[in-house]
């Protein structure tokens, strides 16, 4: 089987098991952990599809800010109570062994230069790394300078009205 | 390299997340994990923009992904507010619960 098809198919498999268990699971705080996950996964396959810049603004602005926002509101109203923890017996030797097992394939990576960095690294040619980004930069800010600037405007109202929201009114008080 | 995964399968795990959202949205009662289903939709939406864009080789598929993740930002700051006001004053998220829109 094709190394790129078999990079697919394992994306695919933890994108949509992790879906389905942010669907079933218990918690809320289990859920946002597997939406985590979700993306991550779709991070790497925007990775393979030549779009460097938002694979990296997936990771920090999706699993990064906004899941960070969902965490603390999940803490902030504190209706999940996580039942308590029963660490299983194997799970430290397990998570020391899986650790360098990673270690030791980052290494050997770097060392080798296997076909899978081919894959990562050498998208299509012609969306291949900074050219890719100077197009995209071009782009946006030429072609779409003003959806660009509305976008500024929908972020500042969107400010505006959270901290309206949020606000207390004077004589309420404290929940 | 692009060629060898065929567009079809982008566009079929799209529709997959897609679908998975939209069964979130329909079976969970927890705003937050309803919230988090219409992130995993936004997400097969991307997902189907940037393999179109991949395919044909333009950037725009690009553009757009990046403006749908500033909308989702902005809607995500907005909806989780509503959700804290909404537990402030009825100390209950449960969507089923809410059934009128007075305080």
């Amino acid at each position: 089987m094709n190394l790129s098809l078999l990079l697919f198919f394992v994306l695919a498999f933890v994108a949509v098991l992790s879906a389905i268990g942010l669907l079933v699971s218990r918690s809320a705080i289990y859920a946002a952990l597997f939406l985590v996950l979700n993306f991550a996964a779709v991070a790497v396959y925007y990775l393979v599809l030549g779009a460097p810049f938002i694979a990296m603004a997936q990771v920090t602005v999706y699993a990064g800010a906004i899941m960070v926002l969902f965490l603390f509101v999940i803490m902030l109203l504190g209706a999940e109570r996580l039942p308590p923890g029963q660490a299983l017996p194997w799970q430290r030797p397990l998570a020391i062994g899986l650790a360098v097992v990673l270690l030791a394939e980052a290494g050997l990576l770097l060392v080798q230069r296997l076909k899978i960095t081919a894959v990562l690294l050498n998208p299509a040619p012609e969306v291949n790394s900074s050219a890719s980004l100077v197009a995209l930069g071009k782009a946006l800010f030429q072609m779409y300078l003003l959806p660009f600037e509305v976008t500024s405007v929908l972020l500042l109202v969107a400010m505006i009205g959270v901290i309206v929201l949020a606000k207390r009114e004077k004589g309420e008080l404290g929940s | 390299m692009n060629n060898v995964v065929p567009l079809s399968y982008y566009l079929g795990i799209s529709g997959l997340l897609f679908a998975l959202g939209i069964l979130g949205v329909l079976i969970r009662r927890n705003p937050l994990i309803i919230f988090m289903s219409i992130e995993l939709m936004l997400n097969g939406a991307n997902l189907a923009f940037l393999a179109f864009a991949s395919a044909f080789h333009v950037l725009t598929g690009q553009i757009f992904v990046f403006f749908v993740m500033t909308v989702a930002a902005a809607e995500v700051a907005v909806g989780l507010a509503l959700i804290v006001v909404i537990f402030r004053t009825k100390h209950n998220i449960d969507v089923d619960v809410l059934n009128s829109l007075k305080g």
